[in-house]
């Protein structure tokens, strides 16, 4: 098999096995919305004439507070976006642009974080929270992931790569460091604060462990504690209802996806290549 | 930091003014509890009729005596070993497969990449529907086949292993999409040369692609280790643990003996190996991005 003379049957196979892992890699969501669109009577039967049926949706809304868990997510994940662009904005211009005392030192006490994260500090942020009073709130959820090591160090490297003359010729016109910072990095950075705000909502929406440790009531609880405490209620719920349920939860998020798939790709690469 | 002096504002003031506030969050999230976690797993758990006190060592005497901490640990090393290498070589097929033209692409890479949007507690619901003993998906492609139905959660011989299987699902997806870019920045005059020189597919793979996809490999190896002891959200859902600790992973034993025990001394201990972990990752990950940068 030589590279250039590359068969037709090599290639065929090659488009086998790439559909083959695709469709075992598919599986597992496809059996869950089959699960979730069908009554539980059919749920494990494949016969494809079963009917259809929302029922199991409806259901979930109603059984359980989805439509507040959604609400909490929505608000939680806004809240991080807008402290994190705005801190990490701050802290990238300073590194980017500044010198100042112990600058090298607070970078790598910077970039520890991105491996020492808030998710394995549980037992301290918890003590920390309770102290300040704010367990059970939405804003203890997000206040451990406020400071990103992450965004510091992405809006670092984006302000980096834009040429200093225009720092300064926005200087000489009388501009201050704020008024520069809002008028020429921020709008040239914009497609970093696009794929930044796609990894930082992706991975706030489907945070778990964290949140699930700092609140127990309905009115702070995220869609993914609210799924887990729905999903394993005693009741003896049906699959077919926890798939509903499951692909419910991950709904938006899996929509806005597959709309912007090149996007979500490009953001996640983008954040990672770094 | 190889750039040019001049494009620094000198500026005290101003650079710690806008670092502030960043750093406020980062000291009070990251660094406090860290050094904290530190010295409380050097104290006892304040009770409501006896106060914390100095036990030194204690803790982590307990700790070393503790036959589940080990097996947490012993878990952890194999969830390790069972996820990584095999997300990183699927990543890498993936990655091979779609980065020709062939039908229907965008949608396959769309199904490899589609688990990494989900939630960790999303999937592992799907996945306990797949692993369910009797009429679960997995039960049932067993019955066909003519073998006898496992529960697979259920057995101390297979929960490990099963709750493994759905981290591969979930990672590999995200790990092709940087072997992806890797393989579309690589020069093609390079597969030119060696279909020339008559290299087979085989001989070109390990000489030429794979050494040249090595510091995506490095990359996503951090992570991929980082994910195998910071995420737990999979053992909350599906096994809890069990059966008989046989899934029990450090961070869940950690979750479980702070919120459900609330000893939180010992907690911190063992929260003190993991920081070490992942202390040793970031050092080996700084040392070798310093060989990196020697290279350009």
């Amino acid at each position: 098999m030589k590279l250039g003379t590359d068969s037709g049957f090599q290639k065929f196979l090659e488009t086998v096995a790439a559909w083959m892992l695709g469709v075992l890699w598919a599986l597992p969501l496809l059996y869950a919305a089959w699960a979730a669109f069908h009554l539980s009577a059919d749920s494990t039967r494949f016969d494809l004439t079963a009917p259809l049926t929302w029922k199991n949706f409806v259901y979930v809304w109603r059984a359980a507070p989805f439509p507040r868990y959604f609400l909490n997510t929505f608000l939680l994940v806004s809240l991080i976006i807008v402290v994190q662009f705005t801190l990490s904005t701050l802290a990238g211009y300073a590194f980017a642009r500044f010198r100042f005392p112990c600058k090298n030192l607070m970078f790598v006490l910077v970039l520890l974080q991105l491996m020492i994260m808030p998710d394995v500090l549980i037992i301290e942020n918890y003590r920390t929270l309770a102290a300040m009073g704010l367990i059970d709130t939405i804003v203890a959820i997000g206040m451990p992931y406020f400071g990103s090591a992450f965004g510091i160090f992405l809006m670092r490297q984006t302000f980096k790569s834009i040429p200093k003359e225009l720092d300064d010729a926005a200087r000489i016109e009388g501009a201050g460091t704020m008024l520069t910072l809002f008028k020429v990095y921020v709008p040239l950075a914009k497609p970093v604060y696009l794929a930044y705000g796609l990894v930082s909502v992706s991975y706030h929406w489907n945070n778990f462990l964290w949140p699930l440790i700092v609140t127990n009531s309905v009115s702070a609880r995220p869609l993914t504690v609210g799924l887990q405490i729905f999903s394993s209620g005693d009741q003896g719920i049906e699959w077919s209802i926890i798939t509903a349920a499951t692909l419910l939860s991950a709904g938006p998020l899996l929509v806005a996806f597959l709309l912007f798939q090149r996007q979500f790709v490009q953001s996640f690469l983008r954040a990672g290549i770094r | 930091m190889k750039n040019a002096a001049s494009d620094e504002i000198e500026s005290p003031w101003v650079g710690w003014a806008l670092f502030l506030p960043a750093a406020a969050f980062l000291a009070v999230f990251t660094y406090y509890p860290a050094l904290a976690t530190l010295y409380h797993s050097v104290f006892s758990t304040a009770k409501a009729a006896r106060p914390a006190r100095f036990v030194g060592l204690d803790n982590y005497t307990a700790m070393v005596q503790d036959p589940i901490f080990w097996q947490a640990l012993k878990n952890n090393g194999w969830f390790a070993m069972g996820t990584i290498p095999a997300s990183i070589a699927l990543a890498i097929i993936m990655a091979l497969l779609v980065n020709r033209a062939l039908p229907g692409r965008a949608l396959l890479r769309m199904s490899y990449f589609a688990p990494t949007i989900l939630a960790m507690v999303a999937v592992a619901n799907i996945w306990l529907f797949i692993y369910a003993p009797q009429i679960g998906l997995l039960n049932q492609v067993v019955s066909w086949f003519g073998g006898t139905p496992h529960n697979w959660l259920g057995q101390p011989d297979t929960a490990l292993a099963s709750v493994t299987a759905v981290a591969i699902w979930k990672e590999a997806g995200f790990f092709m999409i940087f072997y992806l870019a890797a393989l579309q920045n690589m020069p093609a005059n390079l597969a030119e040369a060696a279909a020339i020189e008559g290299a087979s597919r085989w001989h070109y793979f390990w000489r030429v692609t794979f050494p040249l996809l090595m510091p995506t490999t490095l990359f996503v190896l951090v992570n991929a280790v980082v994910n195998a002891f910071r995420l737990v959200d999979h053992i909350i859902v599906m096994t809890k643990g069990g059966p008989d600790n046989a899934s029990m992973l450090l961070l869940y034993y950690i979750y479980e003996v702070g919120f459900k025990y609330w000893d939180t001394s010992y907690a911190a201990a063992m929260s003190m190996v993991l920081l070490v972990i992942l202390g040793a990752i970031a050092i080996g990950q700084f040392l070798i991005l310093d060989r990196r940068t020697h290279y350009r």
